[in-house]
């Protein structure tokens, strides 16, 4: 009795164990094929779809940002998405929709965020992201317009009377690593024949509590976050950001590679702050630009030439909406880093052209 | 008489016990590798076929291109990723060699204190057990490196002790020796002291069987090397000169220095590991029957004598294997040295390099297969220790 016992447990333990086979076997054949359908559905669909059609059938926009970098992407206080990035994110749906708040912001993190877009989750990145030729090619982005250009920077105690590369001979440097922090650092550095020692955390809070204590000399990483951070040193007077870009590090929207129209629209919709404030144009005096003669003017707001239909929007005051719910870059900028707020960063490369800056909107004509 | 009979006749073999134990074995095993081969190819396919890469390892040899800041080879950001592997690798080895040998010193010391009959001896090591074992280890780095290292004075104000030693929030700088011309010729010297040592113990032992009284051997054999090693330093032309560390600019020069996260991870080990030490060793004292000690005491043995004579080495049997988990604990929660900015293996592998290569299953291979390694290395060298001082019947 026992004995048969024990054989029907053998049988049961063996019945499972062919049916786990079975199912081993059989799934290294489903998995490929499930996973080439997908991939071949996926462009038919972007062919036969245009994302501004995707969006407009939505009824809102899906911009991916970023939710913690205060000054360009994060939560405000009253648990909004808030900051640079999110304004033009806004300002896209306010040309689509007429309406800035027909909007959801997708929260990603640096790794994630192109994925997001390739597999359509989101329609665009607006999340401080640097225009690179890697991205721009491998990764199939398009890049619109910098909104932002920042830069890594360096920032040192007054008092060491640092102002350039060549007096941080010897020096400690406390690093966040990045994609290219470290990299960019050991580039100048080296290039400028100076010897430092790096000391390399992964975490901003780290990296700057061991700069403030007086561990490192000097403390590196995007400009826009050293201004940013500089403001919750325990005495941020005593700091100072040196006149020294180690890299360059241009911030603006991308878009997926193949849909122009789309390009367009996220390029234009950039364009026309910036022409907005070529021409003084704020949201608060736009309805007196109305009867303006100036053919720029009356193009910029849809009074002359039906440009808004040329990149296919039905609304011909698309530009109007931007700029009466977001403002013009300087409203957009000053709002979110400028005078008024912690960062008080100053405007710097991204002033107008006219203002010494390289900010330069083609015309629309 | 009948289950003999049974047991005679052979059932067919799906019924055969014995055929179908082997067959499910053969079975397990069948399913275990092809799960492994299954999730084998499917990564290999989704690579392939997502981002149209493939599993290599050459970009170990290109350059690259950052910085490190503390290394025991020489290094810069000319040299190769692999280079810069092993730097981080030098770094994980240094701070766990130097962690197991301190942290096994003040286990033992708190472990026999926290036996004292003295009150206060035995509370002082139960309160620091207390405290130290249950508090988690990144708590207790992140405390170290700054609530201690990084409170310390500016390198400008540094505390300067004799030596001169430099105390400041950059980190320890000692004075330190430089090898000069003559270090080999001395090492060699050296190397002829041990052997010579090696004799002297020998015979000395020789001695001791046929007298009956042991001599100190290994004092006897330390002397020797000493000596030797006196001899020639004085005869060579200074095999060793000495670096003193001194305040130049943003740092200081010279000497060695131990910077502040390396302080700070090495010292954060060590006081977490020993409390588990000091339970360990308080186990395998306690586990030697109260007998023994009593027959020491009878015997005429005084309390010192007891402990290193009697109650050490039977306790050792006992220590020996859960010490070994609490070595390989040290070694592999030095990858906690990420949060404090020591460029440890992790932290250069699984940080920097990752972040740069986009290599994630090279680089999680090999570190993995490192931090394997090196904890099978440490088992292999206990295990060989705790065959040695096995309880030997005669």
């Amino acid at each position: 009795m026992k004995s048969m016992r024990k054989l029907n447990k053998v049988g049961m333990i063996l019945s499972m164990v062919i049916g786990m086979i079975i199912a081993a076997c059989m799934s290294p054949a489903a998995g490929p094929e499930v996973v080439e359908s997908d991939e071949a559905a996926a462009p038919a669909m972007q062919e036969v779809q245009s994302t501004l059609s995707i969006v407009q059938e939505r009824g809102k926009l899906v911009c991916i940002g970023n939710a913690q970098l205060p000054g360009f992407g994060f939560l405000d206080s009253e648990g909004n998405f808030s900051g640079f990035d999110v304004d033009y994110c806004r300002a896209i749906a306010a040309a689509i929709f007429g309406d800035a708040n027909a909007l959801e912001v997708r929260p990603a993190t640096a790794k994630e965020r192109f994925t997001i877009l390739s597999s359509g989750e989101g329609d665009v990145i607006i999340r401080n992201t640097t225009w690179t030729m890697s991205r721009d090619t491998d990764l199939g982005m398009n890049f619109g317009p910098t909104t932002f250009y920042d830069g890594q920077g360096l920032m040192v105690r007054k008092e060491s009377g640092v102002a350039t590369l060549q007096d941080l001979q010897g020096a400690s440097v406390c690093v966040v690593t990045g994609t290219t922090t470290e990299l960019n650092l050991a580039d100048q550095f080296a290039a400028a024949g100076v010897d430092y020692e790096a000391v390399v955390f992964e975490d901003f809070d780290q990296s700057f509590t061991a700069y403030d204590e007086g561990r490192c000399d000097a403390v590196t990483t995007d400009k826009s976050s050293l201004v940013s951070r500089q403001t919750t040193l325990t005495v941020p007077g005593d700091h100072v950001i040196i006149n020294v870009t180690l890299s360059k590090e241009p911030l603006g929207p991308a878009v997926r590679h193949g849909d122009d129209q789309w390009f367009d629209i996220v390029n234009w919709v950039v364009y026309a702050t910036m022409l907005a404030e070529e021409h003084g144009i704020t949201s608060q005096n736009v309805d007196g630009f109305m009867d303006s003669n100036d053919p720029n003017i009356r193009k910029l707001l849809g009074l002359e030439g039906d440009f808004c239909a040329k990149i296919g929007l039905s609304n011909s005051g698309c530009f109007v909406d931007v700029i009466k719910q977001l403002g013009n870059y300087a409203e957009i900028y000053d709002r979110n880093l400028g005078p008024d707020t912690v960062f008080d960063l100053p405007r710097g490369l991204n002033s107008l052209y006219t203002d010494g800056g390289i900010l330069y909107a083609p015309p629309i004509r | 008489m009948q289950e003999i009979h049974a047991s005679q006749v052979r059932p067919p073999f799906y019924r055969d016990e014995r055929v179908l134990g082997i067959f499910s074995q053969l079975l397990v095993v069948i399913i275990v590798v092809g799960l492994g081969l299954f999730f084998y190819s499917n990564m290999i396919t989704g690579l392939r076929e997502k981002h149209n890469v493939a599993i290599s390892f050459s970009f170990l040899g290109q350059a690259a291109g950052f910085d490190i800041g503390e290394s025991l080879i020489e290094y810069s950001r000319e040299r190769t990723y692999l280079r810069a592997f092993v730097v981080g690798l030098l770094n994980t080895f240094q701070v766990a060699f130097l962690g197991i040998i301190f942290a096994t010193a003040l286990g033992i010391v708190i472990g026999v204190m926290r036996l004292s009959t003295n009150f206060l001896v035995s509370r002082i090591a139960s309160i620091y057990i207390d405290i130290f074992r249950n508090i988690p280890l990144l708590v207790l780095l992140i405390f170290w490196a700054q609530a201690v290292f990084l409170k310390l004075p500016r390198v400008a104000e540094a505390i300067i002790l004799p030596g001169p030693i430099f105390l400041s929030n950059r980190g320890v700088a000692i004075p330190w020796g430089i090898p000069t011309d003559s270090w080999g010729t001395f090492l060699l010297v050296l190397g002829a002291g041990i052997v010579l040592g090696a004799v002297v113990s020998y015979l000395l032992r020789e001695q001791g069987k046929r007298t009956g009284r042991m001599p100190l051997i290994t004092l006897w054999f330390l002397l020797t090397v000493a000596a030797v090693g006196l001899v020639g330093w004085i005869v060579l032309p200074q095999p060793v000169t000495l670096d003193q560390p001194f305040l130049e600019g943003f740092n200081t020069k010279g000497g060695k220095i131990l910077s502040q996260q390396f302080m700070a991870l090495l010292s954060g080990l060590i006081i977490y590991t020993a409390a588990f030490i000091a339970e360990v060793v308080r186990a395998g004292i306690q586990s030697v029957s109260k007998g023994q000690r009593e027959a020491a005491t009878s015997l005429g043995l005084n309390p010192a004598q007891t402990l290193r004579l009697i109650i050490f080495p039977q306790a050792l049997r006992v220590i020996i294997p859960p010490l070994t988990s609490q070595y390989l604990n040290l070694t592999k929660n030095s990858s906690l040295a990420i949060a404090i900015g020591y460029p440890d293996l992790f932290a250069v592998a699984g940080n920097t390099i990752l972040n740069q290569t986009g290599r994630e299953i090279e680089m999680f291979t090999m570190i993995m297969g490192t931090y394997l390694s090196l904890s099978l290395l440490t088992s292999l060298l206990m295990n060989i220790y705790n065959r040695r001082i096995r309880l030997v019947e005669r």
